[in-house]
């Protein structure tokens, strides 16, 4: 089967991947105090060609995970792989070369563009610095790529301030796009622009992608835009996969209690859906990454959490009943028909929200 | 009995560059217990109107009217302006870590801002107060967590302390502006839980100010659409995102990701927000309106009423008729749907044969005035030349 053939092209395999951030302490002689867990043991597999859609709360570690698969952090431990060769241990020559083939989109085109600098000259650093195309030739390539990403080539001597959001996001692309990448993590790419204006630049991004090919990562925190983009999907909380399954599966039948309350909190522009949506409301706030609670990360907010969860850490793996790539890291998945808008959270917790007094006035 | 009312609302700011001119006009009203929802793009003008009702755009060209319980907001002195702000109106803003102090502890700055307003009341009630409003708004152990400081709060607290400091004086109106952008999801679902559930109890009335559709359509019960500094549409909430009329509303809704266009692709609005500098001719939409007329491109339209009332049981709803034919159905109005596009005021909706009415209506107007030449080269789908 075509299928299952293309569920072997993996392009990027993420084994057991682990980033800790150390928080120092001391004038002298600083001495590491604690450790945020960013990403803690991470598996996953991008496949060639497909949309991964990597979704979660601040905090959860979706742009470290970004960040360490395109080699601009070192992993604390585990592997990342990308076409069978292992990145972590790659010397800096061999990394350069890596980096012609994964490039970046950033969320903030305003603080991902250098504004003294010329936009012709921007998206013509990478150019620059693998050594590749020289004066009237890099300018005409440049000039290609404007065209590409539906910028006037005319606005090559213009500076990034003269440019919209969103013509600054196309910049980010054209740049990204300019060594003609196999891969793209996208970091929030859209979330800094306004709604007509996201969806020139998510219809240019799946354009792109048909043109040349290309294999993307998207990560944000918009739900309606990642079910938009993604062929797969992973859910992270506190710096592990939560949920990995394939995007109308996840948004059908999200087994994992977080990916349920995080998905029935997505805004539904539809007031008659809006009112008849069934909202999980968590309480409080996602714990510190410094201290995360111990089995399952997830068991102080949930809803469905018993004594088992706070012990044992449930494993990535299929649960009964799923189709054979959708993981779901809960001892307790949701059933279809379970109830969890009027449930509270099983286990006591730390930052229990107290409920509203009714109405004195 | 309207608690604020705002008339033809003018907001220029003079720059090197020229005069922006922020808002063009603008009227909206608000009663006791309803939420107004303003809705636009980044420069529209929707968080400058209500910055200017406030007092907050020092060395701006303001024109208009603005009465909040019988005094008007806009010629009222500075000293009687600072006992309205915070005390009867109170503000929510959208970044919560750069609205609070952050040299002051949390219940410090909710203290001082109850003992400016209210001068009788002792140190220890005031605290007392801030305690309770922090317990109210579902801060964990609001005794303690008073004596915080802003960054010990996560951005979901900030947010929820933002909420009890424009509680704490029992305003009569507030206004939040783009309270959740800066949340995630299921943070953001528990901020509009909180300030859907407090709007009930103290009937306060609310002015909700975002570019996220999603939160209008949980929150609002009356929106308002900005664009270019003007009202593009004004319509109850069902209204509008079922039947709206301007093009612009159109385009907003039909370029939001949504389940039946999974993997399909989006429709954007082509092109950019306008220059607040050197607005467009006519119609300010009209660069990058699919149904531009010639009549568009001079003759800036009125906000007039269009047919937005469900149809009486029994008729045929707006939309129905395929082929281009406008409805002719008499269909109710009660003045509350009101939009300022040139286009035949029945053609509300969002399925395919009113955009074809849409078209057609656009080319049969240009062909009526003697030009047809078309810039934008619309292809004749529905209906005929």
């Amino acid at each position: 089967m075509t299928a299952e053939a293309a569920q072997d092209d993996v392009l990027v395999s993420v084994e057991g991947v682990v980033k800790y951030f150390p928080i120092k302490q001391g004038i002298v002689f600083k001495k590491e105090v604690a450790r945020v867990h960013a990403v803690d043991g991470v598996d996953l597999k991008v496949r060639r060609g497909e949309t991964l859609g990597i979704v979660g709360e601040s905090g959860c570690g979706k742009s470290t995970l970004a960040r360490c698969v395109t080699g601009l952090y070192p992993v604390t431990a585990g592997r990342i792989t990308y076409d069978g060769e292992d990145i972590t241990g790659f010397s800096r020559s061999r990394m350069k070369a890596f980096r012609r083939d994964v490039q970046m989109i950033f969320q903030d085109p305003y603080g991902s563009l250098n504004p003294r600098r010329r936009v012709g000259s921007i998206i013509g650093d990478p150019f620059a610095i693998h050594n590749i195309a020289d004066g009237a030739d890099r300018k005409k390539r440049v000039q290609e790529l404007m065209e590409l990403v539906g910028l006037n080539p005319e606005h090559y001597n213009r500076f990034p301030a003269e440019f919209s959001g969103g013509q600054r996001q196309r910049i980010g692309v054209a740049r990204a796009l300019a060594l003609k990448p196999k891969l793209i993590v996208c970091d929030e790419p859209v979330s800094a622009l306004d709604v007509s204006i996201q969806a020139q630049v998510i219809n240019l991004l799946k354009d792109l992608q048909d043109e040349l090919g290309l294999t993307y990562v998207f990560i944000a925190h918009d739900l309606s835009v990642v079910r938009h983009v993604s062929d797969r999907i992973a859910v992270m909380y506190l710096g592990k996969v939560a949920e990995l399954a394939d995007a109308p599966a996840l948004y059908e039948q999200p087994r994992h209690p977080y990916s349920a309350a995080l998905l029935s909190a997505a805004s539904i522009a539809d007031p008659d859906e809006a009112e008849r949506a069934e909202r999980i409301i968590l309480i409080g706030d996602v714990p510190s990454p410094i201290d995360p609670p111990s089995g399952c990360r997830f068991h102080p907010r949930c809803p469905k959490a018993q004594e088992r969860c706070v012990a044992e850490e449930p494993a990535l793996v299929v649960r009964d009943g799923d189709a054979a790539d959708h993981l779901t890291a809960c001892h307790f998945p949701v059933e279809p028909g379970d109830d969890l808008t009027r449930a509270h959270a099983g286990i006591s917790q730390e930052s229990t929200a107290p409920a509203l007094p009714e109405a004195t006035t | 009995m309207k608690l604020l009312e705002v008339r033809d609302l003018r907001v220029a700011f003079p720059t090197a560059d020229g005069v922006v001119r922020a808002v063009r006009g603008v009227s909206f009203s608000v009663e006791a217990g309803r939420t107004l929802g303003i809705v636009g793009e980044s420069g529209s003008g929707k968080s400058v109107s209500t910055q200017t009702l406030m007092g907050l755009t020092p060395g701006a060209q303001v024109s208009g009217e603005a009465w909040f319980d019988g005094q008007d907001l806009l010629a009222m002195p500075e000293r009687q302006m600072r006992r309205v702000r915070g005390a009867q109106i109170g503000m929510i803003f959208q970044d919560p870590l750069s609205s609070l102090h952050p040299h002051y502890k949390v219940g410090w700055q909710i203290v001082e801002m109850i003992r400016e307003h209210e001068p009788d009341t002792g140190k220890a009630a005031a605290r007392k107060r801030a305690v309770e409003m922090l317990g109210l708004v579902g801060i964990p152990q609001p005794d303690r967590r008073v004596d915080d400081y802003p960054h010990q709060f996560s951005g979901g607290m900030r947010q929820r302390a933002m909420i009890a400091m424009a509680l704490a004086l029992h305003p009569k109106l507030i206004i939040a502006d783009e309270p959740t952008t800066a949340l995630d999801a299921t943070v953001q679902m528990q901020i509009l839980d909180l300030m859907r559930r407090l709007q009930r109890e103290f009937d306060t009335a609310l002015i909700m100010i975002t570019h996220d559709l999603g939160v209008i359509a949980d929150m609002a019960d009356d929106v308002l659409v900005m664009y270019g500094g003007r009202e593009a549409e004004v319509a109850g909430r069902r209204t509008l995102y079922y039947r709206p009329h301007h093009p612009y509303t159109v385009g907003l809704l039909e370029s939001v990701p949504s389940a039946p266009g999974v993997g399909g692709r989006l429709k954007p609005i082509p092109g950019q927000p306008p220059s607040l500098i050197n607005l467009p001719s006519g119609c300010v939409f009209h660069p990058r309106c699919e149904y531009v007329m010639e009549r568009c491109r001079v003759d800036e339209p009125p906000l007039r009423e269009v047919v937005a009332t469900e149809p009486a049981p029994g008729e045929e709803p707006a939309g129905a008729l395929p082929g281009g034919d406008l409805p002719r159905v008499d269909l109710r109005r009660d003045g509350t749907h009101r939009s300022a596009c040139w286009l035949p005021h029945t053609a509300v909706g969002l399925d395919a044969g009113v955009a074809a009415a849409r078209r057609a209506a656009s080319e049969a107007a240009d062909a009526g005035a003697g030009a047809a030449e078309d810039a934008d080269g619309a292809e004749p789908e529905g209906g005929e030349r």
